[in-house]
């Protein structure tokens, strides 16, 4: 018997992130140099020494089901329990895609059964954070608590975008509001619950077989569960970040570059592991030149670098300043290049003589709710080929092959696929 | 066809003077994440070799910490795998490994046990890069006895290697060891590739009778009974353990792109213990260039000309030229460290200066100065 696992919600596209997302599941994007977003939930399960973890895929799982392998690099290739990966199934009569993350996990009861646990944690693949799971625990016990919730305290001005919880003198949660337009309270919902086992059970099923209910912790479970059962929310103080929009991300990886950075991968209490591939370390030649930066193994640095987030393997050329940008794994960057504001994707060939992130910041006209931050993205294995200029909110989806289009110029705000530009 | 690797790295190695104090000199490290004996090891590995006897004497705990239960290089197996290969107290027996061929011999039911054909004998000590198949069809194609690695000795001191004269068939003609005077033109790299049933006889019948050195008692005798072949390797090679200025010669090469490449390819990669440390991160006031900087270092000063392995904190002001700084060492402020050798956890107090002239300044483990 294990006191408690937890459940990673790991199915979600995050539409929000634009190419950055179309061939991989969010918590599969690439983050921090060498990680990969869901390590950071996967790390604080290990390092709260919970050692049972569930990992629910849906969306594009082959990326995400690779790196996480059995579990090993996370120590969770274990005799009892370790890491499982959890995907919609078919059955005789039943069986279907998860209709939403209540169902996901209603749909593995047998697999919590069969651990017989107390309690269930239930957390995002898609946040990037560092949090002791333990603290909350005590806090769920020592509240007597059905159902924990965590949450953050945030600007008013900004409590509009995440569900918000309304709570009384003793923490007890009193109301819940998706999305408010006018929000009352300050504490928002990190999408991260503890529920006794029994109760969540008998609530999955029933909620199962509700056709009104669209199967969401935060929109059905949580607001009807609060009338009737002792739900708590606990205060995290701590680093959060949900890194859906490409503003958000760009800026929590940019934000690792700064003096003493609210995310420490460098404390050896709570170390972040990953599933890395095996570099030497990072050459910086004669010529390099670097500020504020991470540089990861495998790196040969000869340009300039800038307040910018360089992934394993990344070849700089001479010649060549990046700047504020991050610049996935196997990158390779010819000479004479001008990269700013740019986030760039794995395995990009870039040509020499390259602009990236020129010209005037105009929102993006296709997907003006994606690419509107001013920053330029371009997809995974693009070759960019020489004398290329990219503007500003501008995008390039996955796989294409500039050189081949014979496409010199992306302007500010245009995006090009395989069909062209638009 | 299925090969047996084995691999010495019992010795000391003297001439590193502080820095094999406490460990061997297999388990050195080197190139910034690496430990001498990954090298061999990864070889071995990459040529399809799935049991490695590793044979320890001097001080082995670093390298069994190092090589664990052989997880990184994929030796945790079910069949084969790592075999650590110590000295060991019995019945007959209660006695050091007294010579390469006699540590083989004590362990000589690993060879007797196995189902392997071959054995390759390789070194914990060298640093290179090779594909071992060539090697393995080329024993078997000239119909070899033995095969031994070899390279031209231009660029090497015949008087510290064991140096060798070829026919124009690649056959072994002449072999001595260090000799000043009368040196082969081509230098041993300690790699010997045999029948198993051939190396078990060779070393039941001088073993027993007091010879123990793998290379003096049991090749150069047999120089001309045997068909002893010559492989040549054109490619990076090193021995790690000839001299401190060897040794940092060697990390030094790293900053050549030519060899960074040739050792650290793509295709034919070395494995090593991973660690899973936060990228390098360089600060407003840091500034690297011609350096190899590994995971986890926080560089806040100046760095120029030198490997920094992992988790190396250089703090602001401060500035490292020409050195080799081991994991977890700190630079404080202000000060300055030029040609130096820092072993593992050393801390430069701030505003110090130590500057190695014709020698590099060695610092041992965990001091603090």
């Amino acid at each position: 018997m294990n006191e408690i696992i937890a459940m990673i919600l790991a199915g979600g596209q995050g539409t929000r992130l634009g190419v950055l997302t179309e061939n991989v599941v969010k918590p599969a994007v690439p983050f921090g140099g060498k990680y990969r977003i869901i390590d950071f939930t996967l790390s604080n399960c290990v390092n709260s020494s919970i050692y049972t973890v569930g990992v629910l895929t849906q969306y594009r799982p082959r990326v995400l089901s690779t790196h996480l392998g059995v579990g090993r690099d996370w120590d969770m290739d274990r005799k009892n329990g370790g890491l499982f990966i959890l995907s919609p199934y078919a059955a005789s009569t039943e069986g279907e895609w998860y209709k939403g993350t209540a169902h996901a996990v209603a749909q593995n009861i047998d697999f919590i059964d069969q651990f017989s646990p107390k309690y269930v944690l239930i957390l995002s693949g898609d946040h990037v954070y560092s949090m002791d799971y333990n603290e909350m625990l005590d806090f769920h016990i020592s509240k007597n608590a059905d159902a924990t919730i965590s949450c953050i305290r945030v600007p008013l001005s900004e409590a509009h975008r995440f569900g918000t919880v309304i709570t009384d003198n003793i923490s007890r949660v009193k109301e819940f509001e998706e999305k408010p337009k006018r929000p009352r309270s300050q504490l928002a919902s990190m999408g991260i619950y503890i529920f006794n086992w029994p109760l969540l059970r008998e609530i999955l099923i029933k909620d199962s077989r509700d056709e009104n209910s669209s199967h969401d912790f935060g929109k059905d479970i949580m607001p009807n569960l609060v009338s009737q059962k002792a739900i708590y929310a606990y205060e995290f103080e701590g680093y959060w970040r949900d890194v859906g929009t490409i503003d958000a991300f760009w800026e929590a990886n940019i934000d690792l570059t700064r003096s003493m950075p609210a995310l420490n991968l460098y404390d050896p209490n709570w170390r972040f592991y990953t599933h890395s591939a095996e570099m030497p370390p990072a050459f910086f030649g004669k010529e390099a030149k670097i500020l504020n930066s991470l540089t990861s193994e495998g790196c040969i640095v000869n340009g300039t670098a800038e307040s910018s987030v360089l992934f394993q393997g990344v070849i700089l050329g001479r010649g060549s300043y990046v700047k504020n940008s991050v610049v996935m794994t196997n990158v390779k960057i010819g000479e004479n290049c001008v990269i700013e504001n740019a986030i760039i994707s794995e395995n990009v060939v870039v040509g020499n003589n390259c602009q990236i992130g020129i010209g005037e910041n105009i929102p993006n006209e296709k997907y003006p709710n994606i690419y509107n931050s001013g920053i330029s993205v371009i997809g995974e294995y693009v070759i960019v080929g020489d004398d290329v200029r990219i503007g500003k909110n501008a995008s390039i989806g996955n796989f294409l092959n500039m050189e081949e289009m014979k496409v010199k110029e992306v302007p500010g705000g245009k995006n090009l696929r395989v069909d062209g530009l638009a | 066809m299925k090969v047996l690797g084995l691999i010495l790295a019992g010795q000391k190695g003297e001439n590193l003077g502080k820095l094999t104090n406490r460990r061997a000199s297999a388990a050195i490290p080197v190139a910034g994440k690496y430990r001498a004996i990954d090298f061999t090891l990864s070889n071995m590995v990459r040529a399809g070799i799935r049991k490695v006897g590793v044979l320890t004497q001097y001080n082995p705990r670093s390298l069994m910490d190092h090589l664990g239960s052989g997880r990184e290089w994929d030796l945790d197996r079910k069949n084969g795998g790592l075999y650590i290969l110590q000295p060991y107290v019995s019945e007959t027996s209660q006695l050091w490994y007294r010579g390469t061929a006699d540590a083989i011999h004590q362990n000589i039911t690993v060879l007797r046990r196995g189902e392997e054909d071959y054995v390759l004998i390789g070194s914990g000590d060298h640093i290179y890069n090779i594909d071992f198949t060539p090697l393995f069809k080329y024993h078997i194609a000239t119909a070899a006895d033995i095969t031994i690695l070899t390279k031209s000795s231009a660029g090497y001191d015949p008087a510290m290697y064991g140096t060798v004269k070829i026919n124009e068939n690649n056959r072994i003609t002449y072999f001595v060891e260090k000799d000043k005077e009368n040196p082969g033109d081509m230098i041993n790299l300690g790699v010997y590739f045999m029948n198993k049933k051939l190396m078990m006889d060779l070393l039941y019948s001088t073993v027993p009778n007091g010879k123990y050195d793998l290379v003096k008692d049991i090749i150069i005798p047999n120089i001309n009974g045997l068909n002893i072949m010559s492989y040549e390797f054109s490619g990076y090679w090193r021995n790690i353990k000839k001299s401190l200025t060897e040794y940092k010669k060697v990390n030094m090469d790293m900053l050549n792109p030519d060899i960074l490449n040739e050792l650290f390819s793509p295709q034919r990669k070395i494995y090593t213990k991973l660690k899973d440390l936060a990228p390098p991160k360089i600060t407003s006031t840091g500034s690297v260039t011609n350096s190899i900087i590994a995971d986890g270092c926080i560089i806040s000063g100046r760095v120029t000309n030198s490997v920094l392995f992992r988790n190396v904190n250089v703090k602001a002001g401060a500035y490292v030229e020409d050195s080799v700084i081991m994991e977890g060492s700190v630079i404080e402020e202000g000060s300055r460290v030029v040609n130096c050798i820092l072993d593992k956890n050393v801390t430069i107090r701030s505003e110090k200066s130590y500057v190695g002239y014709e020698e590099p300044l060695v610092f041992e483990k965990w001091q603090v100065v």
